[in-house]
Parts: structure tokens; C-alpha cells; sequence
């Protein structure tokens, strides 16, 4: 527990939370973004280097962007609510769950591993994901497509049936 | 307290803030963040038991977590298109407002 | 002196500095002395540049260009900063005031972060990652972020308009960018600056034989990016984002004094940064060109490249019309995408195949037929004509 792994950590959680707490929905997706880059320090802390990049690169770059413009294409922030009683009870339900995750991590008594100073080099990274991954990998990338098919499709402006 | 059950807890809270956002709130977008930050919270547990476990030579973790972001963004682009054909279907993004199925 | 002790010097200096400071705040001089003089080079080249630009573009409109301050005009930008300096700084009503405060600072920022991981020398990085390229990349996406910022923030339509342009451009041509840069990586085996720069080092004859843009691949490549790069960095013909006839000034719009200079730094802060990339993966970084000038320090020969490149942009800027937004959709993915997957192909094959005139031949032919039949499909039939001029009487 480094003085700037409590910072990152701080910083993410005060994203994460200002990203589910405040009114104006851009602001949530900006709060989301600070979130997502503390975690990405987090990562570079803990010496997954080439992860933390990836993940500043994809989410900051892509998902947030995105986020943003489903924001700003659909229009319109959250109405204030008049049902207190949802509110209270998705915070009492989390509530429970940390608790329940919290004595579960406490009590554990987590088998702590012999540590090396283990950076993952990048080299080592792309030879596991070309040779032992590798079907994941084409996998994945199946997925991409599929999901990049999927939601143009989805997206796209139905054709006027009355035309 | 160990860095590892430091991590655990820092992602535990994550996941809790995530899933009390995505329960209570009601903007469909504001849910989508939530589930984003859930799984976020389970990628730093991957990271950190990479880190921490008996064999970090064997980057399981780290692989684990360049997927799970690889999907995320997928899960993020078809979920945003779905809001938006909900969107413009129902002309608002208000989940406790879309519950009609009649088309 | 030794050519050697000239081309170490900085670095000399940097270590002799970090050896007799006392042992407590080394670690901290030693990343001071890294970063600082980025921190004041970068920003003068900025203050050249402008001018250079102004001039360069007022030889190719038929007039002077600032000539009043200073020698040639060469103090103007100084008087362009004490006037940015003392201007009112104008923040709308209705405008979201930290937002609007944050775009201009973060935009800065992740701009000078790009410069961590560019090997202006040789030995003279800051940061020596072995994940460089991604980094430079991730700074990059921040940059997005920035811009969107500063158009929501300022509630101002035009500036809404201009971001939502700014950022859907970048994104489309970051996609060729990146992915023209993965055939350099591929090639050298690393996403390391520094390594990749190394892999081109090594002369046939006088020749710089390693440079990636003499292969068929790399020349493709070259021209890809900095065609991306020119879109990444907002600049003419793709500076759409900020047409002044259509939106105004873009996302700065709501912009004045000091705010709009950092505007504009970061945006040439961005281009240098891009430009010095460009000569990092393509043209050798800070290599001599030629086997005998190796004489001359790598820092310059690192700025020289940059400073082509730059002067490349400007002359794109007074020559080129600005396109329209399907234009430049169409052109991102219709014809940028596709290029580029085949540059990656051919890299592919220049890897695997015995060096020789042979290999240069069958890499550059899938590379030349996309570019005929893209060329020729996109055209849709269209035939170029001589253009007719009617003057006024």
C-alpha cells in the first residue's frame, strides 16, 4: 500500500462515484472518464503497463466518446425523481453486496503469492496472445466485427415502410 | 492489510458504487456506465491477482483483462446503439418510462 | 570536442547536473531536467512556427505576411502573446464554468504527454517505455476528450457543432493512423520508440537503407499517416472543425485571451507531436540521412526532420481547398481503412520474404492495384477535366 496507489485508488472511487451521483448526464460520462484513467493508473501501479495504456486508450478514446454522443444524440437529462424508494433501495441492496464481498476479502485470509518485482513485458504479452490465445484472439475479433455489424444495424434509421 | 486485500477492497467498493448507480438511477446511459464500472471492478481483480498470485510469470490476468476491455467496448457500442433505438422509438431514455411492448 | 561529446552533450550536461545536486532530490532534478526542456522548446518552436506559417502562407497568396515586429517580423509572436495575455477573458452566462475552464488545461497537457515517449536524440527520451506507442496513443485519445469538453462546455451551438465534427473526424482517422503505424511495429518487432528508431539505423553505401519509408510498405504507410495526421491535428484541408465560414471558430468559439492561446499551442503542440512520430516510425528519427553527414548532433537532425515535415503541412494548407464532411467521412473509411489493411498485408509478406529487388516488387504490387481499383471505384465513373476559368470582363 503505496502513497500513490491510495491516490489512484481515491481518484477512482471519487470518479465512480460523481459518475453515479450527479445530475447532468455529461457530467457523469466526464466523471466516468476520470474514473476509468485513476483505474488505468492503478494498473500502471501495479505494473501491467501495456493493460493500463490499452484501457486509457479504449475507454477514454472510444467508450467515453461514444457515451457522450448517445448523450448528446438522444437529448434530455434525467427527470428529477419522484420515487425516493428506488433510490434507497439500489444503495441499500450495493450496501449489502460490499458487505457481503468486504467480510468475504477480510476473513479470506488471501493466499498472498511470492511477489516478484514482475513487470509484464510487452514482448511476453504478444507471444502468449499469438501462440496460446490465439483462438480467443480470433475470437474476440469475431465479436468486434459482429459487434460493430450489430450496432450500425441497430442504429441506422429504419427505412420509411409507408414510402 | 496486504496490497492484495487492498486492491480487493478498492474493487469491491467499485462494484458496490457501480451496482447501487445502475439499481437506483434510471437514465438508461446512466445504467450502461454503472455496468461499465462493475466491470471494471472485476478487471482490477484480475490485475491484482496477476500481481499478487503465485505465478505473474503466467499473465493469465493480464490476457483475461485485454479481453475483457476488448469485449467492453463492444458491449459499450451495441448497448449505446440500443438506447438509441429505444430512443427513437420511445422518445426518451427513461428505463421506468419504456415499458411498453406494444409496437 | 568530439563529434560524439556534441552529440551527448545535452545529456552530459543532464548527468553531470543530477550527479553534484545533493542525493535527496536527484530522482526529482534528473525528471526536471528531462521534462523541462521539453517544456520551452516545444512552446518556441510554437512561437517560429506561427510566424513561419503567416509568412509562408503570405508568399503563397501574393502578399507579406507580418513584417512589422521586430526583425522580418520575427518578435510578431511575442506581441500576438503580451496581446492574448492582456485581453479580457470572456466566460459565457450560460457556460458550464469548470468544464470550460478544464478543455484548454487538459488539451495542453495531454499534448506535452505526447512528447514523453518521442527520442529527440539519440539517448534523449524522458520516458524509455517498452509500450511507448500505446502511450502515445492513449495521450491522444485524452486529446478527444479535451475538445469535446470545450464545445459542450461553452453552450454555445456553433461550438457544439464544431466539437462533434472535431471529435467524430478523429476518431474516424485515428483508425488509419494507428493501424498504418502497426506496420511499423510489425516490421520491428516492438512498440518501443527508441527500438524501433534503432531497427532503421545502419547505412547500404551512403544510403539510410533501413528507413521504413524506402520499403514499398513504408512509403504507403508514410503518406497514410501523415495524411491521418494532418486530420488528427485539425489542419487544413481537414480543419473542418473550425471552419470559420460555416461554424464560426469551431469548438473554441467561446474562447478569448489567454484560453484561446492555449488553443491554439495545443494544436500545434499536437502536430508537432504527430510530426515527430511520423519521423520516429518512418524516417529513421534522429539518424543522419546520408552516411557522411553523421557529423552533425541527432538533435538536429531529429528537428530538421520535424521541421520538413511542418513545412509540409504549410505548404498542404495554401494549397489545398477544405473538404465537406461526407468528403472526408468517405474518404476516412472508404479509402484511408482499406489502404492501410493492405499496407499491414504487405508488411506482412516483406517480413517473410528474402531481401532483394524481388521482394520490393511483389510488396509493392498489392499496395499500387487497391490504389488503382480504390481510385478508380470511388471516382464512380467521374472523369477529371481540364478545368475552364471564365474571368470577369
Amino acid at each position: 500500500m503505496t502513497v500513490p496507489f491510495l491516490i489512484l485508488a481515491a481518484i477512482t472511487l471519487a470518479g465512480a462515484v460523481a459518475a453515479m451521483t450527479l445530475r447532468k448526464l455529461v457530467h457523469c460520462a466526464l466523471a466516468l472518464a476520470v474514473s476509468l484513467v485513476g483505474l488505468a493508473g492503478l494498473y500502471l501501479d501495479l505494473g501491467a503497463q501495456f493493460v493500463g495504456l490499452a484501457q486509457v486508450l479504449v475507454y477514454v478514446g472510444a467508450v467515453v466518446i461514444l457515451i457522450v454522443f448517445a448523450i448528446l444524440l438522444t437529448r434530455g437529462d434525467e427527470p428529477p425523481s419522484p420515487r425516493v424508494g428506488r433510490a434507497v433501495g439500489g444503495v441499500v441492496i450495493s450496501a449489502c453486496v460490499f458487505a457481503v464481498l468486504a467480510w468475504a476479502i477480510v476473513s479470506g485470509g488471501a493466499a498472498q503469492g511470492a511477489s516478484a518485482a514482475s513487470l509484464a513485458p510487452i514482448s511476453d504479452i504478444g507471444h502468449a496472445m499469438m501462440s496460446r490465445y490465439i483462438l480467443p484472439l480470433e475470437v474476440v475479433g469475431l465479436l468486434l466485427t459482429a459487434a460493430l455489424i450489430g450496432a450500425v444495424v441497430i442504429a441506422m434509421e429504419e427505412k420509411r415502410r409507408t414510402k | 492489510m496486504t496490497p492484495l486485500t487492498g486492491c480487493l477492497l478498492i474493487s469491491a467498493l467499485l462494484f458496490a458504487v457501480g451496482l447501487g448507480g445502475a439499481l437506483s438511477r434510471r437514465s438508461a446511459i446512466l445504467v450502461l456506465i454503472g455496468i461499465e464500472l462493475m466491470l471494471n471492478a472485476a478487471n482490477l481483480n484480475f490485475i491484482a491477482f496477476w500481481r499478487y498470485g503465485p505465478h505473474p510469470e503466467a499473465l493469465t490476468g493480464v490476457i483475461f483483462v485485454i479481453f475483457s476491455i476488448a469485449i467492453a467496448a463492444a458491449e459499450a457500442a451495441v448497448g449505446l446503439a440500443l438506447i438509441m433505438a429505444v430512443y427513437r422509438h420511445a422518445k426518451t431514455t427513461d428505463l421506468s418510462r419504456v415499458d411498453s411492448m406494444k409496437g | 570536442m568530439t563529434t560524439q561529446a556534441v552529440d551527448q552533450i545535452f545529456v552530459t550536461i543532464k548527468h553531470w547536473l543530477v550527479f553534484h545536486s545533493p542525493g535527496v532530490i536527484q530522482p526529482a532534478v534528473s525528471l526536471l531536467l528531462s521534462v523541462l526542456p521539453l517544456l520551452i522548446i516545444f512552446p518556441s518552436l510554437f512561437a517560429v512556427t506561427t510566424v513561419l506559417e503567416r509568412k509562408g502562407l503570405g508568399r503563397m497568396q501574393n502578399r507579406y505576411g507580418p513584417n512589422r515586429v521586430g526583425p522580418y517580423g520575427f518578435l510578431q509572436p511575442l506581441a500576438d502573446g503580451i496581446k492574448a495575455l492582456i485581453k479580457e477573458d470572456i466566460v459565457p452566462i450560460g457556460a458550464d464554468k469548470l468544464v470550460h475552464f478544464l478543455a484548454p488545461l487538459l488539451l495542453v497537457m495531454t499534448a506535452f504527454l505526447e512528447y514523453a515517449v518521442i527520442p529527440v536524440g539519440r539517448n534523449m527520451v524522458v520516458a524509455d517505455m517498452d509500450s511507448a506507442l500505446v502511450f502515445f496513443f492513449a495521450a491522444g485519445a485524452a486529446m478527444e476528450v479535451s475538445i469535446f469538453m470545450a464545445g459542450w462546455g461553452s453552450r454555445n451551438k456553433y461550438s457544439l457543432l464544431g466539437a462533434m465534427r472535431a471529435v467524430a473526424q478523429m476518431i474516424s482517422y485515428e483508425a488509419p493512423l494507428i493501424l498504418s503505424s502497426i506496420a511499423v511495429v510489425m516490421i520491428a518487432g516492438s512498440l518501443s520508440t527508441t527500438t524501433i528508431v534503432e531497427r532503421q539505423s545502419g547505412f547500404w553505401g551512403v544510403w539510410p537503407y533501413h528507413w521504413y519509408v524506402f520499403t514499398p510498405w513504408g512509403m504507403a504507410g508514410f503518406i497514410l499517416f501523415m495524411i491521418a495526421a494532418t486530420a488528427e491535428s485539425n489542419r487544413s484541408p481537414f480543419d473542418l472543425p473550425e471552419a470559420e465560414s460555416e461554424i464560426i471558430a469551431g469548438y473554441f468559439t467561446e474562447y478569448s485571451g489567454f484560453k484561446f492561446a492555449l488553443f491554439f499551442l495545443g494544436e500545434y503542440l499536437g502536430m508537432f507531436a504527430i510530426s515527430g512520430l511520423a519521423v520516429t516510425l518512418f524516417l529513421g528519427g534522429w539518424a543522419a540521412p546520408l552516411s557522411f553527414l553523421t557529423f552533425i548532433p541527432s538533435w538536429i537532425w531529429f528537428f530538421a526532420k520535424l521541421m520538413a515535415l511542418i513545412a509540409g503541412f504549410i505548404w498542404i494548407r495554401g494549397t489545398l481547398p477544405r473538404l465537406r464532411m461526407d468528403q472526408l467521412m468517405n474518404f476516412a473509411w472508404k479509402f484511408m481503412l482499406p489502404m492501410t489493411l493492405v499496407v499491414i498485408f504487405s508488411a506482412g509478406i516483406w517480413r517473410f520474404m528474402p531481401s532483394g529487388v524481388v521482394r520490393w516488387v511483389v510488396c509493392a504490387i498489392p499496395i499500387v492495384l487497391l490504389y488503382v481499383l480504390l481510385g478508380r471505384a470511388l471516382m464512380g465513373g467521374r472523369k477529371l477535366e481540364k478545368r475552364t476559368y471564365r474571368f470577369a470582363e
